[in-house]
């Protein structure tokens, strides 16, 4: 571990917030009031929140120290698989913080604020350009949401066809928010089994896919970062019986530039603009799940859309097939403008290129790790390779335990225990955005934690060593649940 | 996870393929899950118990066990109405892990006394378990 | 490209370990039929600066703009921003962290989580508030939802129609393809939630009222709780604008069982709306139905303290198609940026704040009535109410723009025989000069 960055630590100490304070300390700068105090009823009154008074100086510091604990994007590589992790650019942030956006209100008349109607307009050109797709609302706020909004236009298609299917066709590689979401739409989930490729096998769908049956939730690629090649065919079995083929688009980052995802067959899919676009995760969001369909399936967007008339841009609310409003306003909004900053930057042939790097990487990796780690699946990977702690369990090491000591290096584990079909699943997905050499440094902490694993497990055991707290306890927790303080 | 010939396996109760156990208790059947089941599940952290009430047929989902990181339904091993049930696991669930045959999840009338002969006995259970 | 590392050297010395010659190498099991076979539409790629002057020209098309003061709440509100927020909001190892299942290096993230739930829990009055939801109208959604799996059998939920119409819209949207029901209550001529039309009735799992709701008006929540109680269903309480409790008494002490509503106004601009805040709480005997993430207190193996993500068993990706909720992200940054707001106003100065607001709507008020305005609503409001003026308001309001004031919300497109009436909110950005401005226009 001599190269590895990660170390050393500046770790302080910082309590909770009502450890702290004292009453009549401020923070904040609230103006004197300039009109008579106005008549109150007692009866309507509370005594106001048990909170904290706190200085500016308490709070920026409380802030600060707790930063200090976290790993973020800008401090290293986080190779999770399903997740990419990518770079989240800083002019991007600049844009999404301007003041003229910020105090756009959003119930405001069209005419009053077509810069902010134009961004939602040109984001939803784009993402049906990169797609391949015809139409998208930027309205559902998360990639599950963008699911819920794809399931709700599934419901509304096959009501407008007269008849209410109640099945859906799920791959046991499916992200759990697939399941998640057809079931709020009354979907069964029937399960569909990877074959020994990795990929799903046309037969059982062929013998599954029926007319009580909505379709099909595919990733592609799939959850094991392969290519779901028999796509079209299966797509072709699903539209037989009237059904629609629904993409999960979590894995864009792989084929931008290289994939037609309407050639392919897909009706409606979803993106994560804070994984293939570059947003931040911000500690677990806010992100943003466009969803995208083809041109038949347009008049079942959420509304209200946006639109343009040649020289004004409109919102659209008088659209009686719509499957609905999914968010208050306009979804995530100052995620949407970082996306569109993203896009104008990159372009296309950047787009594509940011593709083939995060495959290449991939690869590498793949073919660096393949005789230190049980690869599952010894077949080309897009841009995840899926490993396992097969050879491990010999030593009695876990994924779990490979994963928190590669923390110890200054690396954030790759996914684990995911996908399902692989048990003690590791899931490396590089992005584009590291380079060579950083890829390089971390196979070889890779192949230092698997010696380690051999010669003393209970040093992979006793992980991670370096960080402001040792392995937490995850059964108290689930146990006696402390919430709040 | 113990090894095949670590796990307990005791005579004197009839084991469904889905790792439930049941015991004769008087005209009683309780039902409680083996040590493979508790030994796969890890630290169980919260037991979800049906009503004093309620009927099931074999098979029917009557509860579900949590460990930190998933859940597992239980099934009836044979049908009945429940009678009684652990209320000690409300506040210590990790008691199945300690002794998941000494402690029981559920206590049924049982439809049939005789539907027990349909379940597996310990030879059969452990081929089972070798299968597995 | 400034984001994309790889030099020339570096691809090639990469095909040669990977055995491939060039990228298409890389993609021989995408088959050719789903090529994408022409360039992608897109702008030629902008250079930062280049994307600065693109972005310009956009943001110079707004007619409303930083020097505007909003007089236009209706669930998006301007507050005033501590520079503090966003300069610490932005640090990076806040803003780039991935979700903290790997709680060891996200205690950062993981502690501002817990702070958050309990400053939220506090304020809301309810025992526990989650990691938080996507805004305050999916909030409300999932809160029906929620009610339903915990009524096991009733399948009939009820809706104020004083709960802000695009609250009731997702609503709709999201119980359209269940089994269940969704009821309209009326409200009455004062402006508070009629509930009469619960008695006697069974089968409502949840009913959903807000308060203050989008008249401004504040419900009276404890006869509400009694009234949906004796109904045998729970009561959920919505709400748009946090600060009101620091003011009024907060839904959990008036028997809530669950809270939800938007928390943008704690710190986050209005951006168009979003990202907002869902904050979302109950009481602890529905713990196990709540929806979205939990962080959770425990110790380490030193016995040191710390949190975790907890619960987990809830949520989609081990419960699948049981899950509680197919929600996956909460809003992360934003919740730590609420919870650094309250942190920063302080129990003392959230009290004062709110107050500050409560006065300035009063004032705007008594203004519109000395000049004989209708105020709708007799019940007590907020930072918001609804006047009906007796001439037409529209070219007043179009003169008030041009002076930097947007005045009011049209409220005809959302209630009929609502013509001529505008909903007003009035917070401490809002100056007597400003609001005296408006009165004399409307005196024209």
């Amino acid at each position: 571990m001599k190269n590895a960055p990660g170390r050393s630590g500046l770790i302080m100490e910082e309590p909770l917030l009502w450890e702290k304070g004292k009453v009549g300390r401020n923070g904040m700068s609230i103006p004197d009031s300039d009109v008579p105090a106005a008549h109150l009823a007692e009866e309507l009154c509370g005594p106001g929140p048990d909170f904290p008074d706190l200085s500016e100086v308490d709070v920026v510091r409380h802030y600060t120290r707790l930063s200090q604990w976290n790993f973020g994007v800008d401090t290293g590589m986080y190779p999770l698989g399903s997740c990419t992790m990518k770079y989240n650019p800083k002019i991007n942030e600049k844009h999404a913080a301007a003041e003229e956006i910020g105090v756009a209100h959003p119930m405001l008349e069209d005419e009053y604020c077509q810069g902010t109607l134009r961004i939602i307009y040109e984001l939803q050109n784009y993402l049906a350009a990169i797609t391949g797709m015809d139409a998208v609302s930027v309205q559902p706020a998360a990639g599950a949401h963008g699911e819920l909004a794809g399931m709700l236009v599934f419901a509304a298609y096959h009501e407008s066809k007269g008849k209410k299917r109640t099945k859906i066709l799920m791959p046991d590689t499916a992200h759990g928010t697939n399941p998640a979401s057809a079931a709020l739409c009354g979907y069964k989930p029937i399960p569909i089994k990877s074959g020994p490729r990795g990929i799903l096998d046309v037969a059982q769908i062929r013998e599954l896919m029926d007319e009580e049956t909505a379709g099909i939730m595919i990733t592609n690629p799939n959850t094991l970062g392969l290519f779901e090649e028999n796509i079209r065919e299966i797509a072709e079995i699903v539209h037989e019986k009237g059904g629609l083929v629904y993409g999960d688009g979590a894995n864009m980052n792989a084929i931008m530039g290289i994939v037609d995802l309407k050639k392919c067959g897909v009706d409606v899919m979803h993106l994560n603009l804070h994984k293939t676009f570059s947003t931040p995760h911000g500690g677990g969001g806010p992100g943003a799940g466009p969803v995208c369909v083809v041109d038949s399936l347009a008049k079942f967007l959420p509304s209200p859309k946006v639109e343009f008339d040649g020289s004004q841009y409109r919102l659209e609310s008088d659209r009686p097939e719509s499957v609905g409003r999914m968010h208050a306003f306009h979804g995530n909004y100052a995620v949407l403008v970082r996306a569109l900053c993203y896009i104008l930057t990159m372009g296309a042939e950047n787009l594509k290129k940011a593709t083939q790097y995060a495959v290449l990487n991939a690869c590498y990796i793949k073919v660096k790790l393949k005789n230190h780690l049980h690869l599952a699946y010894d077949r080309p990977c897009m841009h995840e390779a899926v490993f396992s702690d097969k050879r491990q369990q010999e030593f009695k090491v876990s994924t779990l335990d490979i994963a928190k000591r590669l923390m110890d290096s200054g690396y954030h584990p790759p996914t684990i225990y995911f996908p399902l079909v692989v048990h003690g699943a590791i899931m490396i997905e590089p992005t584009e955005t590291e380079s060579l050499e950083e890829l390089d440094t971390f196979i070889e902490v890779v192949k230092e934690v698997v010696h380690e694993a051999e010669i003393d497990p209970d040093l992979l055991h006793n992980s991670p060593q370096r960080f402001k707290v040792k392995r937490l306890d995850e059964t108290q927790a689930a146990r006696n649940p402390c919430l709040r303080g | 996870m113990k090894e095949i010939d670590e796990l307990k396996i005791p005579e004197g109760v009839r084991y469904s393929n889905d790792h439930e156990w049941a015991k004769v208790a008087g005209d009683k059947v309780r039902i409680g899950v083996s040590d493979y089941a508790q030994d796969q599940m890890g630290d169980i952290v919260f037991v979800e118990m049906p009503e004093i009430g309620d009927t099931f047929a074999a098979g029917d989902e009557f509860g579900t066990l949590e460990s930190v990181k998933a859940v597992s339904e239980l099934y009836a091993p044979v049908g009945g109405e429940v009678v009684a049930v652990n209320e000690t696991l409300a506040d210590s669930p990790e008691l199945i892990n300690q002794d998941p045959y000494g402690c029981w999840i559920m206590e049924i009338k049982p439809d049939n006394i005789e539907d027990l002969q349909n379940l597996l006995d310990h030879e059969a259970y452990l081929e089972l378990l070798q299968g597995q | 490209m400034r984001y994309l590392p790889h030099t020339d050297a570096d691809i090639r010395t990469m095909f040669d370990v990977i055995g491939v010659k060039d990228f298409e190498g890389l993609f021989q099991t995408v088959p050719k039929s789903c090529r994408y076979d022409k360039k992608m539409d897109l702008p030629t790629p902008k250079t930062e600066w280049n994307l600065n002057s693109y972005m310009a020209e956009i943001k110079s098309m707004m007619k409303v703009t930083p020097s505007h003061t909003m007089l236009l709440g209706a669930g998006r509100y301007q507050h005033h921003i501590p520079s503090a927020i966003p300069s610490i909001m932005g640090r990076s190892e806040l803003l780039t962290a991935y979700t903290p299942y790997q709680p060891e290096m996200a205690q950062g993230t993981l502690q501002g989580l817990f702070e958050y739930q309990t400053l939220t829990a506090r304020l809301l009055g309810v025992d526990v508030a989650n990691a938080s939801m996507y805004d305050g109208a999916s909030a409300l959604a999932e809160a029906l939802l929620m009610g339903i799996r915990v009524s096991k059998k009733k399948k009939r939920v009820a809706v104020s129609t004083a709960v802000n119409p695009h609250f009731r819209q997702v609503v709709e949207t999201y119980f359209r393809p269940t089994e269940f029901e969704v009821v309209e209550l009326p409200f009455g001529a004062d402006g508070r939630t009629d509930l009469s039309g619960l008695a006697g009735q069974e089968g409502f799992a949840a009913v959903a009222l807000q308060s203050p709701n989008f008249f401004g008006v504040v419900e009276d929540m404890e006869a509400a709780a009694g009234a949906v109680h004796d109904a045998g269903a729970l009561l959920v309480a919505a709400f748009t604008e946090p600060l009101a409790f620091g003011l009024i008494k907060n839904p959990g002490s008036c028997g809530a069982d669950i809270v939800c509503g938007e928390g943008q106004s704690f710190g986050m601009p209005m951006a168009f709306g979003g990202p907002g805040l869902g904050m979302f709480g109950c009481k602890d005997q529905f713990i196990r139905n709540l929806p979205g993430r939990l962080v959770g207190e425990t110790k380490d193996l030193e016995g040191k303290r710390g949190y975790v993500l907890t619960l987990s068993t809830r949520e989609q990706h081990i419960r699948r198609e049981k899950a509680t909720s197919n929600i996956c992200s909460n809003q992360g940054i934003c919740t730590l940026t609420a919870a650094m707001y309250m942190a920063s106003l302080g129990g003392t100065g959230l009290k004062k704040l709110a107050r500050l607001n409560y006065d300035k709507a009063e004032y705007l008020k008594q203004g519109f009535a000395d000049l004989g305005a209708k105020i709708c609503f007799s019940s007590p409001t907020f930072n918001e109410f609804v006047v009906e003026f007796k001439d037409d308001f529209q070219p007043a309001r179009k003169r008030l723009v041009e002076q930097n004031i947007v005045a009011g919300l049209d409220l005809s497109r959302f209630y009929p025989g609502f013509d001529n009436r505008f909903l007003f909110c009035v917070t401490e950005t809002a100056s007597k000069e400003i609001l005296d401005t408006v009165i004399s226009e409307v005196k024209k």
